[in-house]
């Protein structure tokens, strides 16, 4: 891959270690890509996520006194004030999620621990190249967005970030962002869970690929649209789609295709959600927990949630956890939806993924989500995947089916 | 009996050792992160150790956080592969090799499933853009 002058200093070493192993790993991808060369970014989002790989690559770079070029932004860890004074955590885990965060800071990227940045701390425009990591983030600001990233992982995304720059390759040219297959939607699509299985669905069916929608008739809301793509992307691994009309870079299924033949097509009418369905389904009866906002829940579900629970109690037994941003949060507690939600006996908490080691106490323990990737992390012994409002009917409850 | 074949380096460095050769993806957060034996249900190579082998095999899989995590742990006990032989590359196994520090490379001047066997010893020169391989 051809490099600047500035470029190769930077790989010789010359203006330090961190920024050195930032590039090393940009060649190495733009190598195996055949990239020309390295073209600038506009902004980075790093898929941080409190483990140990992570750890040891963000304290590399900060330690060898790299800094971000670019605004980065950070991925939910846990917010660790609020769970260390409720559970215990293991010494060692607890250990790790503090020194990423440390080493986040360090380097200077934007501490929105977030999953979400997209919609509110982290918005890239049509067209601009960006390196977002996180699986329902890649998806978005390609398709919904119209901006151009590959499918990153944290580090990748973050090196971007530390150099403003990555390699030239794959979705950033435009040859390469056409469809490879047609999905046809038969299914009626009522409201985001619906969306949450259609993309289930494919991303099983197609794993990597850029599907095309047809048959979506309505605009598919902000909320369905972060479900779509982050199940489209953890059961699958589909880091862009088109909907003709509703996402930007294509007007027609011809557009979205550039013109070529579709290569294959699928169809997905209400049979296939309720076969998808019922895979997310498992034992009934007593439950220990709820766990909603994976991704990150917006301002508008935390509402939802509030206005499901005014002047509810939820069991004694069944600890409800709302997981959103720092923003969303604050928003939340200004318009009161977390005073009703907390008077119900629920949590809505910032900064925090259901994939981390602060959900320890619940390995053994049976509760139910909206979301089927909230179950794939395999966290908790079970996780039912069902609707947000049959979630909080579960709550007041204390059990399901 | 010695071949030395081409290959295109992805991730630089020399490492030698026994083949493994997966027909299979390979997970790495699916191997056991204290001895490097893979314990994937089903996979063809479940039971059998990656550790210290040149591993040949087709492409990754699974979340980058799972993979990249899997391959950091088995480095970190010192049972990751010694060099990686792959098909299809794409980011997250490129991103998890360099954070281990293992030697990748692809494009093998012969197709690689045919060439090298369970069992051959491979040395991989990724920085000399060749690798030998022993029978």
């Amino acid at each position: 891959m051809y490099l600047t002058k500035e470029e190769e200093q930077i790989f010789n070493g010359e203006l330090g270690e961190g920024t050195q192993k930032a590039i090393e790993l940009l060649v190495a991808i733009g190598d195996a890509y055949d990239a020309e060369r390295l073209i600038p970014i506009t902004r980075a989002h790093a898929a941080s996520s409190g483990q140990e790989g992570d750890m040891y690559f963000v304290e590399l770079l900060a330690k060898g006194g790299a800094s971000c070029r670019v605004p980065t932004t950070t991925n939910p860890v846990y917010d660790m004030e609020y769970f260390h004074s409720i559970f215990e955590i293991p010494e060692k885990e607890a250990e790790v999620a503090r020194r990423v965060k440390e080493g986040y800071k360090q380097i200077g990227a934007i501490l929105s621990w977030c999953c979400t940045p997209y919609i509110t701390e982290n918005i890239p425009l049509y067209g601009e190249h960006v390196a977002f990591s996180e699986s329902s983030a890649t998806p978005y600001v390609n398709s919904v967005i119209g901006a151009r990233t590959n499918r990153e992982a944290a580090q990748s995304a973050l090196a971007a970030g530390v150099i403003g720059k990555t390699p030239k390759y794959e979705l950033h040219l435009k040859e390469n962002r056409k469809g490879t297959l047609l999905v046809k939607v038969e299914a009626t699509l009522k409201d985001e869970f619906d969306y949450t299985l259609l993309g289930q669905y494919v991303g099983k069916q197609i794993g990597y690929g850029i599907p095309v929608f047809t048959g979506i008739s309505a605009a598919p809301a902000t909320e369905e649209f972060i479900n779509l793509c982050a199940m489209l992307n953890t059961s699958g691994a589909v880091p862009m789609f088109h909907v003709p009309r509703f996402t930007v870079e294509a007007q027609t299924v011809e557009d979205a295709f550039q013109g070529d033949v579709p290569e294959d097509k699928i169809t997905v009418t209400d049979k296939e959600l309720k076969q998808i369905y019922e895979e997310l389904q498992g034992a009934s009866g007593k439950i220990d927990f709820v766990m909603l906002g994976c991704p990150h829940y917006t301002l508008k579900q935390v509402e939802e949630v509030a206005r499901l629970l005014r002047g509810k109690k939820i069991h004694d037994d069944v600890s409800f956890w709302v997981c959103t941003s720092a923003t969303a949060r604050f928003l939340a507690e200004r318009n009161g939806y977390v005073e009703v939600i907390e008077k119900a006996g629920g949590h809505v908490v910032p900064d925090t993924c259901i994939d981390e080691p602060c959900w320890h106490p619940y390995r053994h323990k049976i509760g139910v989500t909206d979301s089927p990737k909230c179950a794939y992390y395999r966290r908790f012994k079970e996780a039912v995947v069902i609707r947000l409002k049959n979630c909080v009917e579960a709550a007041i409850k204390g059990e399901w089916g | 009996m010695a071949i030395t074949l081409k290959c295109h380096k992805i991730v630089g460095g020399y490492g030698e050792g026994e083949a493994l050769v997966s027909h299979e993806a390979i997970c790495f957060y699916l191997t056991d992160p204290k001895t490097g034996i893979i314990r994937e249900k089903g996979h063809e190579l479940e039971g059998k150790s990656i550790a210290n082998k040149v591993l040949v095999f087709p492409s990754g899989k699974a979340s980058s956080v799972v993979q990249i995590d899997g391959l950091f742990k088995l480095a970190s006990n010192r049972v990751a592969p010694r060099a990686m032989i792959v098909k299809d590359v794409e980011t997250v196994l490129i991103v998890s090799a360099v954070i281990a520090n293992v030697p990748l490379v692809d494009r093998l001047e012969e197709d690689p499933f045919k060439t090298i066997h369970m069992g051959d010893f491979v040395k991989v020169d990724a920085d000399g853009r060749k690798v030998t391989v022993i029978k």
